[in-house]
């Protein structure tokens, strides 16, 4: 039957009718298109009618697979720049339009022909333009919100640059757990960490960060070396404080290298860790070259702020009063005007629970008010354990599916064998299995 | 009815806060030491041997005092000149520099002399250790060594002693030997600076097979803490210290006279030890009773200490601050134990109370309120104190950490980081899962 059709095929206007014909039909209607698309890419390329005018021809929503073959030959030449609004205003369409069912027939296609609306828009430098159909088009490509496809990362760049860092939270709560790319993952967490930190969601942000740092990774990248920086101060901004060491699941390579690339960082977490403003700021004034070049300076002045927050929290442990002055004088601030603005605003932020007295300049500190009894709460902490509950099963899940997996079992047996061998014998052994 | 006898209580705390204020000195008429200088005569008159010299020229080196120096020095020229350590007279001369007039310049006539007796002594005894080798009587070999050690020590060669004191251990036969071996070695790393040493040939000499006397084992004691000491182990060095039976007299002047186990001892309680711990071996222990008399001013001090008097106690530190700082042994942890002591009478002040005026405790430590604050804030800080100082009304309270609300932060803390930790390790078993199954296409590519 295939030979048959592809006798029918000569020409691009068959093949648009086999589109019309097929796309609207069962399953099995769709993978006959599907094969016959496949076949037809060089048709494509060598056929005399512009592709354009037959996408014209064609409904994106109806005839969704058909329509990314030709539009991913349509935009594979280069584009002028001039045309590149007109392209990428195609691409939007179709990307809202499309059917999901049919795009993750080929998604390679779908992902090159994102990649290439991705680099139009930035080419007109109209990021924000890109953000909503890059959004859908991550939708439509997921087969689960546990996935994370090639084009997260591309979405989440183009929030980064479009400022749109709410946009990007939307896709950063969906919990990953399935990874293809390593490289993928690596930009997908560096680009959502530092989303939070423009959001200020520190937690989340060092949750992103650390995965990058403690990912497997066999060579030492750029992304690892920028996150751990980031990691470095985002950690001071959000603990006060900073460990060196690495949990041990970290790679060889990562503990091995990051550091050498981030040493003004470390320093700077060195400083922060004596507690005194001035020696911090002198850190900052050697470094500020290369915080600069590595465009973390506004992370690094954050740090310095977080320095005051801190030292007026751990005055509260102390005091349940305390005058403006003293604590101007204790933390190091120019003056009680300036004490108080920062007090103030970490009442506002709920850091520090105080009432200021500004008759005598006195503030009176307080324990925090929670007492763990409200229904809301109540409804927290249960939600919190729902959630470890589906975790918990999830664990034992993905431990079973390992313990069954051919490729991990042949892999644990052939080290097993190897191991109890080398004991015996020092000779080599090779096993297969 | 309960709340009139705490009424009654309260009061009572009241009255014994002004009694450790202003009201210490005309209550009790205690002598209390004023911290005039050092007698060094006295001082030196408690130590024997190599230590004595040693102290002497340690205090000259440490007072700002010139005629305390010059005495200092004095007493040590005379000292050295009693021994044979021509090195050690050379630098006390030096160290005079002419200040003490003609009688107190080098004098080459006594060290020609005694560094040619010296010499010969030196080949006698190398002559009959080596008639005793061929001989191979084991006693006889021994003694040889033994008196080779002797020997380097008097001339001050350390290192030199240490070796053949060390020797003599092949030759032992009986427990009695080898604890004489250790007490040897003991001396001669005490003087070195060799702390490490003296703990080896403590145990050592505790392993022997026969019961110690109890001289020996009091000077084992004494230099067991001072190990300790040094080591800043102050708990262990105070338990040490303690330990040491009244049997040990004057019999260990070459390294430690009594006064100083009380003082060492009694500081280092104070510093480490807790309330009862104060009570049950310090002053209920009648062995170390007979120590502190001779130092009354730190009997007075632990007493004061564990009655609540604070601002006596300290003022008898303070007053003895400045004769300590010129001990060989304790120079370096005064600073230290003081601040421990101090710290730990802040903390027992501010125990029972749930709200302490801060003027009434600054007049008990005869501080000002400020310093006072300052003191209380790192104490807290270091959780130390549960409380939070009130700075306004200059009152101190005190805190009772909530369990329940501390339990319940901990609860939500921990499921947090669980569920942070099991994501992260998902995602990792994916990726090594992915980078697996790439390694396999590969290779089978």
């Amino acid at each position: 039957m295939g030979g048959g059709m592809n006798l029918n095929m000569n020409s691009a206007e068959s093949l648009v009718a086999q589109i019309l014909g097929l796309s609207g039909g069962s399953a099995k209607d769709l993978a006959h298109l599907h094969h016959l698309l496949k076949q037809s890419d060089d048709l494509l390329l060598s056929s005399d009618s512009p592709p354009a005018s037959l996408l014209s021809q064609l409904d994106p929503s109806v005839h969704s697979l058909g329509y990314l073959y030709i539009l991913e030959v349509c935009t594979s030449g280069p584009i002028s720049k001039e045309q590149s609004g007109e392209v990428a205003l195609l691409i939007a369409r179709f990307i809202e339009a499309c059917k999901a069912d049919q795009i993750c027939l080929a998604p390679d296609k779908f992902i090159s022909v994102c990649k290439r609306f991705k680099d139009q828009v930035l080419l007109v430098e109209a990021p924000i333009r890109g953000v909503a159909p890059m959004l859908t088009a991550v939708r439509k490509l997921q087969t689960s919100s546990e996935q994370l496809t090639a084009l997260h990362s591309d979405f989440l760049l183009l929030c980064l640059l479009a400022k749109c860092y709410k946009t990007g939270l939307s896709v950063l709560e969906d919990y990953i757990y399935e990874v293809d790319q390593p490289r993928d993952f690596f930009l997908y967490c560096y680009y959502g960490g530092m989303i939070c930190i423009g959001q200020k969601q520190f937690h989340k942000a060092l949750e992103l960060l650390h995965n990058v740092v403690t990912a497997p990774m066999s060579a030492v990248n750029a992304i690892a070396v920028e996150a751990y920086k980031k990691y470095i101060l985002v950690s001071l901004i959000h603990f006060g404080q900073f460990s060196t060491s690495f949990p041990k699941y970290t790679s060889s390579v990562a503990q091995r290298n990051l550091k050498n690339f981030s040493q003004p960082y470390l320093d700077l977490a060195n400083s922060y860790s004596t507690g005194k403003i001035s020696e911090l700021e002198s850190c900052v004034q050697t470094n500020k070259e290369k915080f600069e070049t590595d465009y973390n300076l506004g992370l690094v002045k954050q740090v310095v702020s977080s320095m005051y927050k801190r030292n007026i929290q751990r005055l509260t442990q102390t005091y349940l009063t305390l005058s403006l002055q003293d604590i101007a004088n204790t933390v190091q601030l120019k003056s009680s005007k300036e004490a108080e603005m920062h007090v103030l605003q970490m009442i506002q932020d709920g850091e520090i629970y105080a009432t200021i007295n500004q008759k005598d300049g006195m503030v009176r500190f307080f324990e925090d008010p929670e007492q763990y009894k409200s229904c809301q709460m109540i409804e927290h902490i249960d939600s919190s354990i729902q959630r470890v509950m589906v975790l918990s099963k999830k664990l034992s899940t993905m431990e079973e599916q390992m313990s069954c997996d051919p490729l991990y079992l042949s892999k644990v047996g052939r080290e097993r064998h190897r191991y109890d061998f080398e004991d015996l014998d020092s000779a080599p052994h090779k096993f297969n299995i | 009815m309960e709340d009139e006898d705490d009424l009654a209580g309260q009061m009572m705390d009241e009255s014994e806060i002004y009694s450790n204020g202003d009201g210490a000195e005309t209550q009790r008429h205690r002598p209390i030491i004023s911290g005039e200088q050092l007698d060094i005569e006295a001082y030196a008159a408690m130590y024997s041997g190599r230590t004595k010299i040693m102290r002497l020229l340690f205090i000259a080196e440490q007072c700002d005092n010139v005629s305390m120096q010059l005495e200092a020095l004095r007493m040590a020229y005379d000292e050295v000149k009693k021994g044979e350590n021509t090195h050690l007279f050379g630098e006390v001369v030096q160290k005079i520099d002419g200040r003490l007039g003609p009688n107190y310049g080098p004098d080459s006539s006594w060290t020609d002399t005694v560094d040619h007796r010296a010499e010969q002594r030196k080949e006698k005894l190398e002559n009959e250790l080596n008639a005793y080798r061929t001989n191979l009587i084991k006693e006889s070999i021994r003694m040889g060594h033994n008196d080779f050690g002797n020997f380097y020590y008097a001339h001050g060669a350390l290192a030199e002693a240490f070796k053949n004191y060390v020797r003599t251990r092949d030759y032992c036969t009986t427990s009695k030997h080898i604890v004489h071996m250790c007490s040897n070695a003991i001396l001669v790393s005490i003087e070195m600076g060799q702390f490490t040493h003296v703990t080896n040939y403590i145990s050592k000499a505790e392993q022997s097979q026969d019961a110690l006397d109890a001289v020996t084992s009091a000077k084992l004691r004494c230099a067991a803490g001072l190990a300790h000491l040094e080591g800043k182990k102050y708990k262990l060095a105070a338990r040490k210290f303690l330990e040491t039976s009244p049997e040990l007299g004057n019999h260990y002047t070459e390294v430690i006279a009594p006064q100083d186990v009380a003082t060492y001892g009694g500081l280092c309680a104070l510093a480490s030890f807790d309330r009862t711990e104060l009570k049950t071996k310090v002053i209920d222990n009648i062995n170390f009773r007979n120590f502190l008399e001779l130092v009354p001013a730190i009997r007075e001090l632990i007493q004061d200490f564990y009655t609540s008097h604070y601002a006596s106690c300290l003022e008898y530190l303070e007053n003895m601050k400045a004769n300590l700082l010129l001990d060989i042994h304790l120079h370096d942890h005064v600073e230290t134990l003081f601040d421990q002591i101090r710290n730990k009478a802040l903390i027992q002040y501010t125990h029972p109370f749930v709200s302490v005026d801060l003027r009434m405790m600054a007049n008990a430590f005869k501080t000002s309120v400020t310093g006072l604050e300052k003191e209380l804030e790192a104490l807290i800080t270091e959780n130390q104190i549960q409380a939070r100082i009130d700075s306004h009304n200059k009152v101190l309270y005190a805190r009772h950490a909530d369990q329940r609300n501390a339990t319940f932060q901990r609860v939500l803390l921990t499921g947090g980081e669980f569920d942070r930790d099991v994501r992260a390790m998902l995602l990792r078993a994916s990726l090594m899962k992915h980078e697996h199954s790439l390694k396999v296409s590969r290779k089978q590519h």
